[in-house]
């Protein structure tokens, strides 16, 4: 029973794995661009999640062809996929804008390890306060 | 016209953000997001008026039936939180002229509108809309720009505090995003309306309470509820002066909303009061919200920084509200939403004009202000007032249905923990108030006070802390409607 459960829903085991692991590196890595492709592999498994959402057993592609009515053919849900492909697009943007942000960083602080970026703040924590 | 009111609301905003960007012209984009916000402001005092009288307006976008199509849904509780957020957007619009020149390099200031206004589109479209996906889809614009509008400030730390807010906030919306598909693959609906209908059939299903517990994750973080609030205090003290006032006003407000939105109208307030007990769950955090927060505020020498966990602790009231699980509870949590907004967005704005005068906003910096910017700092006080909650403001009326909410339960030490929070608020906001009327004044001679173009959006902020705060019956009404409606559930 317990093996039937992981060898049929394997891919949502996968989902899982892929979670905890981007979710592991986000938290874990002290370096800003690891952080974002943890952030990274965190999102895909949810891509993968929703995916495996729309698959039905036996169920063919989602496209009308001739000869195939509506009635007999059990196709796979495409809205997942759907809805999807708009989180992949965010996912995207997510990446670029804390890609630049990184950028940015490394240009104003010369490094992008956060422990050497909180040092660098709490030094000058005093002075830059009072100068704004 | 009238009846593409819910459309325009959102595509207005959202299409006047990339019209700021081709006039490549400070002035220019600053003119076209004061229309659009403004026009925005507008639509939703029409969609409230209208809601109000004639009941929920339900807009299919595209011509697309729900629960098929994506559904626009305007009841008497978002056309309110609408109200709220455009009422913010149009007066930060003005005062970001004066303010963004000062604080933002000229290249970057079309895109500074651009950002505002998509930001502005985002918090307006998670608000009306009645579909879950499309909540998702909003809340990244609005979040997107929101990082680039935060890592626009002068300080390099505005880079860093850019990117913790980028990851947190992802991380809260992928939680989101996991939530709504796991209510997806039990319900194969996305309308807010239709899935209340169809949840009370799975409810006993695990994969349902998986999914509100993703949501409530979520939303917590997005809402910064203590203990997920560590991104907050540093993206408020380093983002522009108008930034701040306008997300500090708008952002967690708009994602109180969400969480009230899918924990009363798509779960229903039974299935989160009575199967997942969210009340018994929100109730100590937010206690230890509002006093905890207030404590550190007491000792921040950044006035930025001081409001920024101030607003924390104020986010602890909404959600102490929310955990009564009743409708006096849920009234002062939907009042806090607009009567916060008022108070915070004049405070932020107050330190916007020093900023502008002075440079800084350190504690220290304020010595003897009190006589050198009078309207300014006259303003601060009138906004502290209201948030510690000194009768003839609005923080007061909040603070009353608040403490009402607690005694009709019975929970008179909840009561007098909002009183002595209530009266660390007053220690904080006394602090910047005795440094900046009874100290004398060290700094630059020139000092004058702040152009009238940064002081009539602040003070028309003060003027509706008081009007509200002696009109209370108005607000009040609106709010109690809103909270019955929740209450009672979108089947009724």
């Amino acid at each position: 029973m317990t093996l039937d459960l992981l060898l049929t829903h394997y891919n949502y085991w996968v989902v899982i794995f892929l979670m905890m692991v981007g979710f592991y590196i986000l938290i874990s890595r002290g370096n800003l661009i690891k952080k974002i492709v943890g952030l990274n592999v965190f999102q895909t498994s949810v891509f993968m999640l929703y995916i495996s959402l729309g698959k039905i057993t036996e169920g063919t592609p989602p496209i009308l062809v001739d000869g195939y009515g509506e009635a007999d053919v059990v196709y796979s849900n495409p809205l997942p996929h759907v809805l999807i492909l708009t989180a992949i697009v965010v996912g995207i943007a997510t990446t670029s804008v804390g890609l630049a942000l990184a950028v940015r960083i490394k240009e104003a602080y010369g490094t992008l390890e956060e422990d050497e970026i909180t040092g660098i703040e709490a030094g000058i924590e005093p002075a830059g306060e009072a100068g704004g | 016209m009238a009846e593409h009111y819910p459309a325009l609301q959102v595509v207005v905003p959202l299409l006047a953000a990339p019209l700021c960007l081709f006039v490549r012209n400070g002035r220019a984009a600053w003119g076209l997001a004061v229309l659009a916000s403004w026009t925005a402001l507008g639509i939703s005092l029409m969609l409230l008026s209208r809601v109000m009288s004639s009941g929920v307006i339900s807009y299919a976008l595209g011509g697309w039936a729900p629960p098929i199509g994506i559904e626009y849904r305007v009841d008497v509780v978002n056309a309110w939180v609408l109200v709220i957020v455009s009422t913010i957007g149009a007066l930060v619009a003005p005062y970001a002229l004066t303010s963004v020149e000062r604080e933002i390099g000229a290249r970057r200031i079309p895109l500074f509108y651009a950002a505002y206004l998509l930001c502005l589109s985002g918090l307006l479209g998670i608000t009306i809309t009645g579909d879950v996906f499309n909540v998702f889809v909003f809340l990244e614009i609005s979040s997107l720009s929101a990082y680039a509008l935060i890592a626009l400030g002068q300080d390099r730390r505005a880079l860093t505090s850019a990117f913790r807010y980028l990851v947190a906030g992802s991380v809260g919306a992928t939680f989101i995003v996991i939530g709504i598909g796991l209510l997806y693959s039990m319900t194969g609906s996305l309308n807010m309306a239709d899935l209340a209908q169809l949840l009370p059939g799975v409810w006993e299903s695990r994969t349902v309470k998986v999914a509100y517990g993703f949501l409530a994750v979520g939303f917590c973080l997005k809402l910064a509820l203590f203990p997920l609030h560590l991104w907050l205090p540093n993206a408020y003290t380093y983002a522009p002066s108008p930034v701040t006032a306008f997300m500090a006003s708008t952002a967690t407000k708009v994602a109180v909303y969400m969480l009230l939105r899918f924990f009363l109208t798509v779960f229903g307030a039974a299935f989160s009061f009575d199967v997942m007990a969210l009340d018994r769950v929100l109730l100590p955090l937010a206690l230890v919200a509002v006093v905890s927060m207030s404590l550190v505020a007491i000792f921040q020498v950044n006035v930025k920084r001081l409001l920024a966990y101030s607003s924390v602790a104020q986010i602890g009231y909404m959600i102490l509200g929310l955990s009564f699980a009743t409708v006096t509870g849920l009234t002062a949590t939907l009042l806090h939403l607009f009567n916060h907004a008022l108070m915070k967005g004049a405070l932020f704005m107050a330190m916007g004009c020093v900023m502008y005068r002075v440079g800084s906003v350190h504690i220290d910096a304020m010595a003897g202000l009190g006589r050198r910017m009078p309207a300014t700092m006259a303003a601060f006080v009138a906004g502290g007032l209201s948030l510690v909650g000194v009768p003839l403001t609005v923080g007061f009326v909040s603070k009353w249905y608040l403490i009402l909410g607690a005694l009709e339960r019975g929970w008179w030490p909840v009561a007098v923990l909002v009183l002595i929070a209530s009266l660390m608020a007053l220690v904080y906001i006394w602090r910047v108030v005795e440094v900046a009327y009874f100290r004398e004044f060290t700094g630059d001679q020139q000092t004058r006070e702040a152009p009238w173009t940064l002081l009539w959006p602040t003070w028309a902020l003060v003027a509706l802390n008081l009007y509200f705060g002696i009109a209370a019956e108005r607000t009040a009404g609106i709010a109690r409607q809103a909270a019955e409606v929740l209450m009672t559930g979108i089947g009724q």
